[in-house]
């Protein structure tokens, strides 16, 4: 299946000399010489990226990267200056005003840093207002925006105008008047970024929830490493107006592209980006039932190890084989590692969740945390010092 | 040396070469002007007094409230007894005539100027030049054109009224949220629509302090064009002046203040928050019905079109 929204070589330039500025960007001149040189601004240049149907994807910058005008770029409220943008196949910059205006409609739908709501509708009015630009009938636009408003919690304030809610409240009317819409694409140009914490965060659940149902495919412009962690499932960095890096967010945890990216990490909460998955090592060694005791004291010696996961036939865990146990059952003369020698003293967890929720399991037992499978299958192990090393992680510094 | 320009005799020559080209154009205007003030004033003063004065009374209360609707008895009160209710009247039906046309002139060029830079920065010095002239050089070309009476002060009324109609409504327009306007064209709103929704309903105190002050400068010039022999109370005060009538100068100015007092109240009320919401809050009560009546399907291009997508 082809991507629904595909961006190519999007560059725009602002200011007069364009042509100039775009020859001057294509032999590698910086932003800022590109300034001095024809006073034109170079706000993207050469970005390119596809979104698959369901995917949440981050644009992460500073302000000044060109995030903004990247999202604008894509919906064509700014022409870009070179590049194309398709959405389902359809290449933007060949469209007409009308067909532009037709496809902004209802296959593009935004929710903006600021809410950006009409202040003398009302919020179920708002929520209708890109079925009102299509010409639904009234019944049907209150319907569809009566279920936005539902979807998003805040049915029960259809009839208040804007300036009566938060700052959180009115982000919602924002998403419920994009996903009124039922557009695939939606763009969101910081749409938590002038809200509160802790508001913020609900609304990031929300935006979580409502993309496991309705599966939108998402560009989220944001300045808040934690937030593009935290929401996407691709984030691409973006410096000056150009891409630094694009990749999964333990990805960009893990191998940052430069000491800019590297900085930015530096400051993210890795405890809750990095998985018990990104994590995973394979186990120095395991054992199986049936296995001689005496053997497997001896594999353990060698490994300087203390407990090992013995497994089944499926490789699911039946316990741990402990030094001092497996010691005794050589001494009673028993020829096969069986229940008698194990123990329950390990601790799993499932390869999706973050590193907040296991820390504190890691180190407490003889054998390192387990990561499992849904069928309880020893998938791999996370080991103290992998812990310690992806918490330690130096960032880069820039020089000078 | 410089050599002297003949700046002057250029605009009297354009007045001569006006006059002598399209005389039936200034012909037209003469009647039409002629015939909304003669019927504005005849149903102003045909009645007896006291119906007009519980009308304006009624629109004191229901615009503003009790106060000024007292204002508006106790004051008109005070014209009738001063018998000068039928050169108020002639003067009101003046402002009205003068304030509608020239808010009907300014706003839509206000709207061009606020969406196009190119006619904001012809309009501009146009203003300008229309502010500072001192108001009495109106009424030069008003007489050429339109001779002596109630027409050419009507003219010159309008052309001394129109600029802040203009500049209210374009800054009304462009103090309008940014983000507001490129959402609706994020989703697809038209040029049209979005002038009617949403630039015009937010710029719509701008558009009535503009509007309350066209109607404050159109009464100011109305005694002006006493000079020119309008009847209403710019004669009574031109009567006095000549005649150097202390008592009926004041009394004619008074009367002049009464009638500004109530015209700014009643349209600086219209500008208003609470009357503003009011007015809005009736409109968007009835729009799920305008949606029958006007849907938005899919319409041939709008030139104006084009301009719609470079903000940001």
């Amino acid at each position: 299946m082809p991507p629904v929204l595909r961006a190519t070589g999007l560059t725009k330039v602002f200011g007069a000399r364009e042509q100039e500025a775009l020859r001057l960007a294509g032999e590698g001149v910086g932003r800022d010489e590109i300034l001095q040189r024809t006073g034109s601004t170079l706000a993207v240049h050469d970005v390119g990226f596809s979104v698959e149907r369901g995917e949440l994807f981050v644009v992460m910058g500073l302000s000044g990267s060109g995030k903004s005008t990247l999202v604008r770029l894509l919906n064509r409220l700014i022409e870009p200056s070179a590049g194309t943008v398709e959405v389902d196949g359809q290449d933007l910059r060949a469209l007409g005003d009308a067909d532009l205006r037709t496809l902004r409609n209802d296959k593009v739908s935004m929710v903006f840093q600021h809410f950006a709501l009409l202040p003398h509708r009302t919020v179920r009015e708002n929520a209708a207002y890109a079925l009102k630009i299509r010409g639904v009938p009234p019944a049907e636009q209150r319907e569809r925006a009566d279920w936005a408003l539902r979807t998003v919690g805040l049915l029960d304030r259809a009839d208040a105008r804007p300036d009566q809610l938060s700052g959180g409240m009115q982000q919602r009317v924002g998403l419920a008047r994009a996903l009124a819409a039922d557009s695939e694409v939606l763009l969101m140009d910081e749409p938590f970024s002038a809200l509160d914490p802790l508001i913020r965060r609900d609304m990031q659940d929300l935006l979580v929830q409502l993309q496991t149902e309705l599966q939108k495919t998402i560009v989220f412009i944001t300045h808040d490493l934690n937030e593009a962690m935290r929401l996407g499932d691709r984030i691409l960095m973006l410096k000056d107006g150009r891409t630094v890096q694009l990749g999964t967010g333990p990805e960009i945890i893990s191998a940052p592209a430069d000491a800019y990216v590297a900085d930015f990490t530096s400051d993210v909460d890795r405890t809750r980006v990095l998985t018990a998955g990104d994590l995973l090592r394979e186990p120095r060694m395991t054992a199986r039932l049936g296995q001689s005791p005496g053997e497997v004291l001896r594999a353990l010696g060698a490994a300087e190890a203390n407990g090992v996961y013995v497994l089944d036939d499926d490789r699911r865990i039946a316990g741990v084989a402990r030094d001092d146990l497996l010691a005794r059952a050589r001494h009673e003369g028993r020829t096969a590692v069986g229940p008698r020698e194990l123990v329950a003293d390990y601790a799993t967890i499932a390869p999706d969740r973050p590193l907040v929720e296991f820390v504190h399991l890691v180190g407490r037992h003889p054998v390192p945390l387990g990561v499992v499978d849904d069928d309880g299958r020893l998938l791999g192990v996370v080991p103290r010092a992998a812990v310690l090393d992806a918490l330690a992680a130096v960032p880069v510094r820039r020089e000078g | 040396m410089i050599p002297h320009i003949p700046l002057g005799q250029w605009v009297a020559d354009l007045i001569d070469w006006l006059l002598a080209t399209v005389p039936w154009l200034f012909d037209a205007v003469s009647q039409v002007m002629q015939v909304l003030v003669d019927g504005l004033t005849d149903a102003l003063t045909t009645p007896p007094p006291v119906v007009w004065l519980v009308v304006f009374a009624i629109v004191a209360l229901v615009v503003r409230g009790w106060g000024l609707a007292l204002y508006t008895v106790l004051a008109f009160l005070l014209v009738v007894s001063l018998e000068l209710w039928v050169e108020t009247m002639q003067t009101l039906a003046l402002v009205l005539v003068a304030a509608v046309i020239a808010t009907a002139i300014g706003v839509p060029i206000g709207i061009l100027a606020a969406r196009n830079r190119a006619v904001s920065v012809v309009v501009r010095p146009v203003l300008d030049f229309m502010q500072t002239t001192p108001v009495f050089v109106y009424l030069i070309p008003a007489v050429f054109f339109f001779g002596v009476g109630v027409v050419p002060g009507v003219v010159a009324t309008i052309l001394f009224a129109i600029p802040p109609g203009v500049r209210l409504t374009e800054l009304g327009i462009r103090q309008v949220d940014r983000e507001v306007v490129e959402a609706a064209h994020a989703f697809g709103a038209r040029p049209g629509q979005i002038l009617r929704e949403v630039q015009l309903p937010l710029a719509l105190p701008s558009i009535m302090a503009g509007v309350n002050q066209v109607i404050m400068l159109a009464l100011s010039m109305v005694v002006t064009a006493g000079l020119l022999g309008a009847a209403g109370l710019g004669a009574v005060v031109v009567r006095a002046v000549t005649q150097l009538d202390v008592a009926s100068g004041f009394e004619g100015g008074l009367a002049v203040v009464l009638l500004a007092i109530f015209l700014d109240r009643v349209t600086a009320a219209f500008g208003q928050r609470t009357a503003l919401s009011r007015l809005l809050g009736a409109r968007t009560r009835r729009s799920p019905s305008r949606g029958t009546t006007d849907p938005a399907v899919p319409r041939p291009e709008e030139p104006a079109a084009a301009g719609a997508r470079s903000s940001g």
